[in-house]
């Protein structure tokens, strides 16, 4: 079963928000999901960045109001 | 044959880049590693700053390794760096930046990564000369004595001017193919990355680090003097990053938003630091640092009154906000612009 996460990267600055996702996701599985909210705009650049780097698939990317909403699903090789 | 496997320190900048590229092009399996201080010129200011909105919105180390199909691993280096910042064994550059300290720091936490990965070396885009405090031929042994990592640093841009180290003892690499870079001159490495087709890379002037910065340094070693020791957290100095800080008297000081980007920023500060927010009239968001009397208070509101658009009123009025979301209103005369000491401006 894939687990869904949700992890609060609010006020962090690039790339604080990425080594977030990054230390979270070395602790799940293939095929889990985890939603990082964020304010910093860098994000939507960024993390996209990291995940092609490292395999795994940014689902959803979207705005509310002042959040960054950024949802990826961790890849095969992790 | 083994794999070898090599960890580059990838700062974001043109150097390692190329250096990755040379190693890979040998038939190394490279992944990279980025070290975040909370120093680092990546990523902050320009999200919050309106006027680098055209700038591209990218992380230059991620930026680098999509470049060269690299991993990369980001590692938050913030608390234990500090040490570094406090008491550089071989002191300061032009600036606060420790730059030899650094390099030899990052150059040991490398060591300890491919130690627990099963990596074979370390590389960095380091070149004899570049730099004239930190990379000189005579810091070049400096680096791998007291990081460590010994022969097991590469630097493949001016490995030839260097003494053979493991890897080229052990033919891992070709060190014919490597290079004899040096000096202050860019040109080597931009014919060098031309021809591995690199083009837009980043180019930063001072150094890669905040560090390098004269006015960031003001602000750093004011906050040190006013707090009676060297000590921050990282809060503390994203905030050295933004706004004009105006410090009129030795127990506080203002930091004052500069436009639009940085109110927005500084708001979400507002829990930490009391806030002045102008009300009669347009104007930046403004926080307070420090423990004030009233008299302190009402200078504050006259300095930040100058910085509005009400600069020229008779009276401008604040919502005086505390960490508790408590608001009284206050009523100043805007100072007028000789009032304000030049010395009060970091
Ligand atoms: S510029 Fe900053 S990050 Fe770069 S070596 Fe110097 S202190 Fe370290």
């Amino acid at each position: 079963m894939s687990e869904k996460s949700t992890l609060d990267c609010q006020r962090l600055l690039c790339p604080m928000p990425v080594i977030r996702v990054q230390d979270h996701v070395a602790t799940l599985n293939p095929g889990d999901v985890v939603e990082a909210i964020c304010t910093d705009p860098g994000v939507v650049n960024d993390i996209p960045a990291w995940c092609r780097i490292n395999g795994h698939e940014v689902v959803e990317i979207r705005e509310d109001e002042d959040d960054f909403i950024v949802v990826v699903r961790v890849g095969e090789s992790a | 044959m083994t794999q070898r496997k090599a960890l580059a320190l990838i700062s974001g900048g043109l150097d390692s880049l190329l250096a990755t590229r040379v190693i890979q092009e040998q038939g190394i399996h490279v992944e990279g590693v980025n070290f975040f201080t909370g120093f680092c010129v990546e990523g902050h200011t320009h999200a919050i700053r309106q006027k680098d909105k055209d700038k591209p919105k990218r992380n230059n180390a991620l930026w680098s390794a999509e470049r060269l199909g690299i991993k990369l691993h980001i590692v938050d280096i913030v608390e234990e760096y500090k040490e570094v910042v406090f008491n550089p064994k071989h002191g300061y550059g032009s600036n606060l930046n420790p730059c030899l300290d650094c390099k030899i720091f990052m150059v040991k936490k490398a060591h300890e990564w491919i130690e627990k990965n099963d990596f074979d070396f370390v590389i960095t885009g380091e070149v004899i000369g570049q730099r004239p405090k930190s990379q000189r031929k005579a810091t070049m042994p400096v680096v791998q004595e007291e990081s460590g990592i010994h022969d097991r640093l590469l630097r493949p841009l001016c490995a030839k001017n260097l003494p053979e180290t493991l890897p080229e003892r052990e033919g891992w690499v070709n060190r014919s193919q490597l290079y004899d870079f040096h000096g202050r001159s860019r040109k080597p490495q931009m014919a060098l990355a031309q021809k591995f087709g690199f083009e837009d890379y980043a180019q930063p002037a001072g150094g890669c680090c905040f560090l390098t910065d004269e006015q960031y340094s003001v602000k750093l070693s004011d906050m040190w003097q006013s707090r009676g020791e060297k000590r921050y957290e990282l809060d503390d100095i994203m905030l050295l990053k933004v706004g004009r800080h105006v410090r009129p008297k030795a127990n506080f000081k203002l930091i004052i938003a500069r436009e639009a980007g940085e109110t927005k920023f500084m708001r979400g500060y507002r829990k930490q630091y009391p806030s002045l927010v102008i009300t009669s009239h347009g104007g930046p968001w403004t926080l307070i640092d420090g423990e004030l009397s009233e008299d302190d208070l009402m200078l504050s509101a006259q300095i930040a009154a100058r910085y509005s658009q009400g600069r020229d009123a008779e009276q401008v009025d604040f919502d005086y906000i505390n960490t508790n979301g408590d608001v009284r209103q206050l009523s100043v005369v805007p100072m007028h612009p000789d009032d304000i000491d030049k010395a009060w401006v970091l």
